[in-house]
C-alpha cells in the first residue's frame, strides 16, 4: 500500500465529501494511475482529483479506451487497473471493455458516475442503469446508496476484483452520495462471509494427480492465462523441468513458459502449432493448468485429447468439467498447487515422447513464404529478433493476432497481451497505452490490423498528449483479413464487406503530432522497425503495407477435430504471381 | 422423498432438481440469480424468494431441470456469485416442500357442491365465493397441487396464482430408504 501523503485540501479531518473519500480510498489502495473521462455526474470527483499528485489521471479520448487502458495496465503489472467515467453514455461506453475484462479475468475496477439517488429511475439526463446493464459481465457490481458505505464498498471492490479468479468490478456513484459528507476511515481488511476463494489444492486430489503423472508415458502440460494471473511462471518451469513434460500454452498462456526452451511447443488450438495440437491429440495425460478448455482450443470437445486422462488445475470451480470432463480436478491457485505437486512427483522418462515431438517440429514447423511484398509473419518475426523477446507485445484481433502469437518467441510472463475471450477489435492501442504505465523498462509494441486500429484510433491523441511511448504498428492488408480468410475457405470466396479503405497513416501520424513511417517492401521492414524502436518520449506510428491475401495456418476449422488440421498448403494462394513468386523463399520457425 | 420417486416417468437425463439457496439480502441479489439462469440458458420451473429467520439473508428455492452436468454447473455458478452464502441440491436428500395455489373456478348451482367436494378431498379451503365463482386455496406438495388443478380444470379455471415450491431439508434423514 502506498504511503499516504497529505496532499488533499485541508478541510476538517473528520468530515469529508464522498468525492474526497473516493480519492483517499484510491490512494489507500496504492492506485498510481486512473484512466478516465469527466462529465456532469462525476464533476465533483474530478474536482477532488484536481489537486492530487499521488494519482495520475489520464484523459482518454473515449471511455472504451479508458477501460482497455485499465486492462492493459492490469495485465502488464498484475495490479488492478482503474477507470473513472461519468453516467449515462460515459458508463455505457465502458461495456465492451468490461465484457472483455470479464472474459479474460482481468482485475479492473470501473467507477461510474450516476444521477442523484432521487432521480434514479426517472429517465434523468444522462441516466443509464449501468448496474443492471453490467450485471452479467462483471464479477460483481455495486450501487453506493449511502456515503457511509463508500469506503467499505471501494475496499470490497478492489478485494473482489483481485482475488480468486480476477475480474472486473463496477461501482456506481450517485452524484448526491458523492457530495454528502461523513467521517472517513478506510477499512483495514475485508471479510465477506459469502466469498472465500479456495486457493490451496486438496491434498487427496494432488496425490491422485501425482499417481496419474507417475504412470504417464506421453504427458502434455496445457497452460492457460491462469498461470500468468497467479504469477506461477517459476513454479511451472520447476514442475515441467522436474517431470520432463512438454508444454503448450493457450493464447493467454503465452509467456508463462519460455518458448526458447526445448520443452515448449508454442500455442495450441485453432491456429496453434501443428506439433502442439498433434501432441495433445496423442498424449495419454493432459494436465490443464489455469486453462478453461475454450472452444478455440478444443475444437470438437468429444474428440479433444480423447484418449488422455485429464488433470485440471483451476481456481474457478465452474471452469472444471464445464466443456470437457476431467479425471482429477484440483481447485486452487495455480502457483500454490504447482508448488505442492512438484514435491509429490518424481522425474519421468519422456525421452521417446520428446524425440517424437522433435520429429514433428522438424516436419511441420511454422512457415511462410517471404518475397518482395511484406508478409505479416515476417514483421512479427523481425520484431522478435530485434527485441530478443524483451518487449511487451499487445495485439488486436484477427490474422495479425494469430501471427503475433505464432512468430514471436515469448520468454517472460505478462509480455503478451491480447483480447482472447471476447475478441475485441480496437483493444490493442488503448491496452498498450495502459501497459506503458506499468512497464517503463520494456518497449511497448501495439500490433493492429487496419480494421482494428480504426476502432479506437482516437487514443493516438492521448498517447501524444501524455508522451506515452507506444510503438503503433499497423499491418495494413486492406482487408478484415480473418473474415476474408473464412470467406475464402468456407464461403466460396464471396468477399462480403471485408475490403476496407484506410487513411494515410503516415499523414495521420503527422496530424496527431508524432513520427510516422511506412514500409511497403520486405527490404524496408528492418530499417523502419529500428527507427521506430529508437523513438523515445512518445508514440510512433508505422504502417506496413502487407500482402493482401494471406492465410493463417495451421488451422483446425471451428468445431472440428485434429484430423481436420490444415497445414500450410505447398502452393499457398496469394496475390503474388509470376516472377515475384519465384523469388520467394520458405521461412520456417519452431517454438522450443 | 416423495416428489422425485413419484415422478419416475421423468427422463433421468433431464430430471427435476430442487435447489435451495441462501443469499445476502442485498439490492440486486435476486436479479443476479435470475439473470444467471437466463444468461446461461438454464430452465426454471419455479423460483421463490422470501425472508428467513435472519434479516440479512433470503432463501430462494429454485426448481430447475437438467442432466447431471448441467445441474453441477448450475450449482457451481450459483456458488460463484458473490452474494451467495449456501447452495444445496435437495433432490437426493429427504426434504419437505409446499406449494400454494389460489384457484378461481367458475361455478353454477349444479357444479358448486362437486367442486367443494374436490376441495375437501384435497384438504383445500374455500376462501372466497361469489354467485359464479369459488376461490380455492390449495397447499401441499407440487404433485398434490398439480392434481387438484387437474381435477378442477373441467369446471373452467378462470384465474390462478401459484407460489412455486418452497422447501427445507428434513431433519431426520436416516429413516428414509
Amino acid at each position: 500500500m502506498a504511503q499516504q501523503k497529505d496532499t488533499l485540501s485541508p478541510i476538517s479531518p473528520k468530515q469529508m465529501t464522498g468525492s474526497e473519500i473516493f480519492v483517499r480510498s484510491l490512494i489507500e489502495e496504492g492506485v498510481e494511475v486512473v484512466f478516465g473521462y469527466p462529465g456532469g455526474a462525476v464533476i465533483g470527483i474530478y474536482d477532488a482529483l484536481h489537486d492530487i499528485s499521488d494519482i495520475k489521471h489520464i484523459l482518454t479520448r473515449h471511455e472504451q479506451g479508458a477501460v482497455h487502458a485499465a486492462e492493459g495496465y492490469a495485465k502488464a503489472s498484475g495490479k488492478p487497473g482503474v477507470a473513472l467515467v461519468t453516467s449515462g453514455p460515459g458508463a455505457t461506453n465502458t461495456v465492451t471493455g468490461i465484457a472483455d475484462a470479464y472474459m479474460d479475468s482481468v482485475p479492473i475496477i470501473v467507477f461510474t458516475g450516476q444521477v442523484p439517488l432521487k432521480l434514479i429511475g426517472n429517465d434523468a439526463f444522462q441516466e443509464a442503469d449501468i448496474v443492471g446493464i453490467t450485471r452479467p459481465i462483471t464479477k460483481h457490481n455495486y450501487l453506493v446508496r449511502d456515503v457511509n458505505e463508500l469506503a467499505r464498498t471501494i475496499k470490497e471492490a478492489f478485494y473482489v476484483a483481485t482475488t480468486g479468479r480476477p475480474g472486473p468490478v463496477l461501482v456506481d456513484l450517485p452524484k448526491d452520495v458523492m457530495a454528502s459528507k461523513t467521517h472517513f476511515e478506510y477499512p483495514k481488511k475485508v471479510s465477506l462471509r459469502s466469498y472465500n476463494p479456495h486457493v490451496e489444492g486438496h491434498m487427496k486430489q494432488l496425490e491422485k494427480a501425482a499417481a496419474l503423472i507417475a504412470k504417464s508415458k506421453r504427458p502434455v502440460l496445457y497452460v492457460g492465462g491462469g498461470a500468468i494471473v497467479s504469477n506461477a511462471a517459476e513454479e511451472l518451469k520447476a514442475f515441467a523441468k522436474k517431470t520432463n513434460i512438454p508444454v503448450t500454452t493457450t493464447l493467454h498462456g503465452l509467456g508463462s513458459y519460455p518458448e526458447t526452451d526445448e520443452l515448449s511447443m508454442g500455442m495450441l488450438g485453432m491456429h496453434g502449432t501443428w506439433y502442439s495440437n498433434t501432441a495433445v491429440h496423442y498424449c495419454d495425460l493432459l494436465i490443464a493448468v489455469g486453462a478453461r478448455f475454450d472452444d478455440r482450443v478444443t475444437g470438437k470437445t468429444e474428440a479433444f485429447a480423447a484418449e488422455a486422462k485429464k488433470i485440471h488445475i483451476d481456481i474457478d470451480p465452474t471452469a472444471i468439467s464445464k466443456n470437457v470432463p476431467v479425471d482429477v480436478p484440483i481447485v486452487g491457485d495455480v502457483k500454490k498447487v504447482l508448488q505442492k505437486l512438484t514435491q509429490l512427483v518424481t522425474p519421468l522418462d519422456t525421452k521417446d515422447w520428446i524425440e517424437t515431438i522433435k520429429q514433428w517440429k522438424t516436419e511441420h514447423p511454422l512457415r511462410y513464404r517471404n518475397g518482395k511484398l511484406i508478409r505479416m509473419q515476417y514483421v512479427i518475426q523481425k520484431i522478435g529478433e530485434l527485441t530478443e523477446g524483451n518487449a511487451v507485445v499487445i495485439s488486436d484481433v484477427g490474422q495479425h493476432q494469430m501471427w503475433t502469437a505464432q512468430f514471436f518467441k515469448y520468454i517472460h510472463p505478462r509480455t503478451h497481451i491480447t483480447s482472447g475471450g471476447l475478441g475485441t477489435m480496437g483493444f490493442s492501442l488503448p491496452a498498450a497505452m495502459g501497459a506503458a504505465f506499468a512497464r517503463k523498462d520494456l518497449p511497448i509494441i501495439s500490433v493492429s490490423g487496419d480494421g482494428g486500429i480504426q476502432m479506437n484510433i482516437q487514443e493516438i491523441a492521448t498517447c501524444v498528449e501524455y508522451k506515452v511511448p507506444v510503438k503503433i504498428f499497423i499491418l495494413n492488408n486492406g482487408y478484415l483479413g480473418m473474415v476474408r480468410q473464412w470467406q475464402e475457405l468456407f464461403w466460396r470466396k464471396r468477399y462480403s464487406q471485408v475490403a476496407m479503405y484506410s487513411p494515410d497513416f503516415v499523414k495521420l501520424a503527422d496530424a496527431y503530432g508524432c513520427p510516422g513511417y511506412r514500409a511497403s517492401t520486405t527490404s524496408e521492414v528492418e530499417d523502419v522497425l529500428k527507427k521506430a524502436l529508437a523513438v523515445k518520449n512518445g508514440p510512433v506510428i508505422v504502417e506496413f503495407k502487407v500482402v493482401k491475401e494471406d492465410n493463417v495456418y495451421p488451422m483446425i476449422p471451428a468445431g472440428q477435430t485434429w484430423n481436420e488440421i490444415i497445414d500450410m498448403p505447398d502452393k499457398e494462394l496469394s496475390d503474388i504471381e509470376g516472377e515475384e513468386a519465384e523469388t520467394e523463399e520458405l521461412i520456417t520457425l519452431t517454438k522450443g | 422423498m416423495a416428489a422425485e420417486k413419484e415422478e419416475g416417468a421423468v427422463e433421468a437425463r433431464a430430471r427435476q432438481h430442487t435447489i435451495s439457496l441462501l443469499v445476502e439480502n442485498k439490492f440486486g441479489a435476486f436479479n443476479r440469480i435470475a439473470g444467471l439462469f437466463s444468461a446461461k440458458g438454464y430452465n426454471i420451473d419455479s423460483l421463490t424468494v422470501g425472508p428467513t429467520e435472519d434479516d440479512s439473508v433470503s432463501r430462494m428455492t429454485i426448481v430447475t431441470r437438467g442432466d447431471d452436468a448441467v445441474i453441477e454447473q448450475i450449482i457451481k455458478q450459483l456458488n460463484k456469485l458473490i452474494d451467495t452464502l449456501k447452495v444445496s441440491d435437495l433432490t437426493y436428500e429427504s426434504f419437505v416442500e409446499r406449494d400454494l395455489a389460489l384457484i378461481k373456478v367458475q361455478t353454477t348451482p349444479e357444479t358448486r357442491s362437486e367442486i367443494m367436494q374436490i376441495a375437501e378431498i384435497f384438504r383445500a379451503k374455500i376462501i372466497d365465493i361469489s354467485p359464479k365463482t369459488v376461490t380455492i386455496e390449495a397447499i401441499g406438495g407440487q404433485l398434490k397441487v398439480d392434481a387438484i388443478i387437474k381435477m378442477l380444470k373441467p369446471f373452467v379455471i378462470k384465474e390462478m396464482a401459484r407460489t412455486g415450491r418452497v422447501a427445507l431439508k428434513r431433519e431426520f434423514q436416516g429413516e428414509v430408504d
